[in-house]
């Protein structure tokens, strides 16, 4: 079995059309965001690992509703309360206060003790965060993603060339960006799985990218390669690593799809988070990261006049 | 060599089993650090109560009789403690014996005479700091009326202010009468808060004034106002006089002559007069020295045993005593007992820690998250062997086998490197087979690319082999620079990540390009150069 034998797409003639599509994901992705500080106060609706404060999941043995579990703990003055996968489970999360998290669960315990009967309910996990744990995991999130932009980047213009290095990190950015949009617009809790979700499809995203540029420098140094229409190179070794694309994505979003399935709630949102992101690596790979070298090359050169001038003066510069 | 890995591997995974991160086997998770809010603390300073907490709590915890504790220092200022199988009944007395300073001090109890000449001195300051408006804002004027009338209608007057005798306060718990020295003051927060104790040294304070006044003796101002060498402390249990309960306050040197630095061991025991739980120590040999002889000179005085700034106990000294005492427990069970028993041995925190982050998992939760998790490995595994047996038959086959070996590795290396798999660790080898699967499709590519090309089969591998190769490693280089980047600037959880993630790339990389290529030459020994393959 073959599949996509002898592609030959014309990915790279509809770049145009790629762009207004990443565009418009990013926009709503950036309108999401904005519209979540006017409503939520935060760009994304963090979860306790991040803004601090106290968490308790709590597990009914006979069929709750989240309205149940909200009239037992006060009715309008509830804490905010989430239904944790499909069983019934809830998670109830309270702001950071002075009182610790025995305070708060005593007092749960106490209302829900009031409401319901006390055989019919576990408490399962408990978290507390302080306000400072958050912030710096925020931030040295942050700082660990631009780090690792700046060394993939020397990495793949000292094996490739520069103008790579920017087209893959341009990629990557990219795919972060519109899976930040998603989780914002469809107010996906952002807990610490989900971080290690982001982390893991920037490391799938480079992966991908690289594999396709990969075959371009290949083709690139293969005999008459720079003489070759740029354009008709990049779509050629697209086309060539097509199947290798395919194959690898659709086993690792089958995995993930069977992760989703049968995973349970713990990692489910995990779980969204990858698949949203092994497809968006791909096609960021595909329509991203290779017309962003074409157009850094259009725009400053593929580095051969440098290469030429360095070699010999006045020789004719092949572009 | 791949069956020298491969037998490690299984070696160490029989032995040792891997370790589960506290969210996939359920315990207790802290962090602490030096509770220092308005950063006063020099860092130095810090870094050395980091260092004497990280070793004072090592010894607490490893006689907790948890199964592998964590008590590790992270950074400079900053201590994990993991506690395996902590569920949420033990959280509240696994923390009390991990944040209490245990910190014991003997001190002698004056007579309140020594406080009487400050306690105008102390009302001021307290008026002065916290302004008239906020005093009476405390609500002590409406749950006291008829004593703020008092002090505010005969305030002027000058009245007696020696405290009411104990017999009147033992009977009826009366507050004391209106008393002030200073005509200038008219307001007496503090002072009228008291009522004289039942025992020497000791003013007695009613339970819903505690707050109250706990309040005012944290002011600095306060603090300074106290005579010299002089310290006011709680005594830990309320008692009951009358219909009333107080705790008492009293009045007690600030040095302490003997201090639990001394102490040669603690245990736990039954008074064996009331059956009641009591802690029993024994001092060293300095420490019983200085013991003796301080009570041999001070027969008849009060002593007060000061465990973090309460008072425990203030037993009268009845005669020299030796190198050993005990502290009642009073109401507390035996469990109590021991624990203080445990952290009086281990020794006292040099500074308070504050708890930053506390993270408990049920037990249930834990292996619910096991058990799916290995449903979903299982199942991603069978989809891995059927798409690659289907779309390139005899070479996935192979492939598979190399990421069995692959799945080997990863799993040794982290049983034999101690790593603690958490549900972010596996998300990064769900990465890395993720990456090992493509390092075979890439391979299996490029042998089909140059088959097609209409080189021999040998040639093919060959060529294969090497043409995946750039791709290979430069993908796997930008994943291994990332995971060491993310180890280096992550916490806990990016860290897990991180390092499954590393382990889990070096695996794939050392399994697709050696472990497959040794699979296929094996293969390929069987056939003649020229004999079709099954790719």
């Amino acid at each position: 079995m073959k599949l996509f034998n002898q592609a030959n797409f014309a990915f790279i003639e509809k770049r145009r059309r790629a762009y207004v599509f990443s565009a418009a994901l990013i926009l709503v992705g950036l309108a999401a965001m904005i519209f979540n500080v006017f409503s939520l106060g935060r760009w994304q609706n963090y979860g306790v690992d991040f803004t601090g404060g106290s968490l308790i999941q709590v597990e009914f043995h006979q069929p709750t509703t989240a309205a149940e579990l909200r009239a037992a703990l006060g009715g309008a003055q509830a804490p905010p309360i989430t239904r944790f996968g499909e069983d019934n489970e809830f998670t109830i999360r309270a702001p950071l206060g002075n009182d610790d998290v025995e305070t708060i669960r005593a007092r749960f315990e106490n209302q829900l003790a009031a409401a319901f009967e006390s055989d019919v309910f576990t408490i399962v996990r408990t978290e507390t965060v302080g306000p400072k744990i958050g912030a710096e995991l925020e931030r040295n999130a942050l700082l660990a993603i631009l780090f690792s932009f700046f060394v993939t980047m020397i990495y793949i213009a000292m094996r490739f060339e520069l103008r790579f290095g920017l087209a893959a990190v341009i990629a990557t950015a990219h795919d972060i960006l519109i899976t930040l949009g998603f989780l914002a617009m469809f107010r996906v809790e952002i807990a610490l799985p989900t971080v290690a979700a982001i982390l893991t499809i920037v490391g799938y995203s480079l992966n991908d990218t690289i594999v396709v540029f990969d075959r371009v420098r290949e083709n690139l140094n293969a005999k008459g390669g720079r003489r070759q229409d740029p354009l008709e190179l990049v779509n050629h070794s697209i086309n060539a690593t097509l199947p290798r694309t395919v194959l690898t994505s659709g086993t690792t979003l089958a995995v993930l799809l069977a992760l989703l399935v049968v995973g349970g709630a713990v990692i489910r949102d995990f779980t969204l988070v990858l698949i949203l992101g092994v497809a968006i690596g791909t096609y960021s790979s595909i329509f991203v990261a290779s017309p962003a070298l074409l157009e850094i090359q259009k725009r400053f050169g593929d580095g051969s006049a440098i290469r030429e001038r360095r070699k010999k003066r006045g020789a004719p510069a092949t572009a | 060599m791949i069956i020298a890995l491969v037998g490690a591997s299984l070696g160490y995974l029989f032995t040792n089993q891997i370790k589960l991160g506290l969210d996939l086997q359920g315990g207790m998770h802290l962090v602490l650090e030096v509770d220092d809010p308005e950063g006063i603390m020099a860092p130095e300073a810090r870094a050395d109560a980091i260092d004497r907490a990280e070793r004072i709590l090592r010894t607490r915890i490893d006689e907790f009789g948890v199964e592998e504790p964590i008590v590790q220092k992270v950074g400079s200022d900053r201590i994990i403690v993991e506690l395996p199988g902590i569920g949420l009944n033990d959280e509240s007395r696994a923390k009390d014996l991990i944040q209490q300073s245990a910190f014991l001090e003997f001190k002698l109890v004056l007579p309140i005479t020594e406080l009487e000449a400050a306690l105008s001195r102390i009302d001021r300051q307290i008026v002065g700091a916290l302004g008239v408006d906020s005093i009476r804002a405390l609500g002590r004027n409406e749950e006291g009326p008829s004593q703020d009338i008092q002090n505010l209608i005969f305030g002027g007057q000058g009245a007696d202010s020696t405290p009411t005798d104990s017999t009147q306060a033992d009977s009826t718990g009366v507050e004391q009468g209106p008393e002030v020295e200073d005509s200038s003051v008219n307001l007496r927060p503090f002072t009228s808060l008291l009522s004289s104790g039942d025992i020497e040294g000791a003013y007695l304070v009613g339970t819903e004034d505690i707050e109250v006044a706990q309040l005012f003796l944290a002011l600095p101002e306060v603090q300074r106002a106290l005579p010299r060498n002089t310290s006011l402390h709680w005594e830990a249990d309320p008692i009951g006089l009358g219909q009333r309960t107080y705790r008492r306050l009293i009045v007690t040197e600030e040095d302490a002559f003997v201090t639990g630095e001394m102490l040669e061991t603690a245990t736990a025991q039954r008074d064996p007069q009331f059956n009641q739980p009591q802690v029993s120590f024994q001092f060293n040999r300095a420490g019983g020295r200085r013991f003796s002889n301080f009570t041999t000179q001070h027969i008849g005085d009060y002593i007060a045993i000061v465990l973090d700034d309460e008072i425990v106990s203030a037993p009268v000294v009845q005669d020299r005593i030796g190198a050993s005492g005990v502290i009642n427990m009073g109401n507390s069970d035996m469990v109590q007992a021991g624990d203080l028993a445990l952290v009086l041995r281990a020794g006292a925190l040099p500074a308070r820690l504050a708890i930053m982050e506390e993270r408990t998992v049920g037990p249930s939760l834990g292996q619910d998250s096991i058990d799916r998790g290995r449903i979903a490995g299982l199942i991603g595994v069978v989809f891995v062997v059927v798409i690659m047996a289907l779309y390139y038959h005899v070479a996935g086959i192979l492939a598979v086998m190399a990421l069995a070996v692959y799945g080997l590795l990863v799993l040794g290396a982290l049983s034999a490197f101690g790593f603690t798999l958490t549900l972010p660790g596996m998300a990064g080898l769900i990465l890395s087979v993720g990456m090992a699967v493509d390092a075979n499709v890439l391979i299996f590519e490029r042998i089909r690319e140059e088959l097609t090309l209409g080189r021999a089969t040998r040639t093919a591998v060959d060529a294969g082999f090497a043409h995946a190769l750039s791709a290979i490693v430069d993908a796997n280089m930008t994943t291994l620079f990332t995971a060491l980047i993310l180890f280096q600037f992550g916490t806990g959880p990016v860290r897990g990540f991180a390092v499954t993630l590393a382990i889990g790339i070096v695996a794939s990389f050392f399994s697709a390009l050696y472990v497959t290529r040794t699979f296929f030459l094996l293969y390929l020994s069987r056939k003649k150069a020229s004999d079709p393959i099954s790719i």
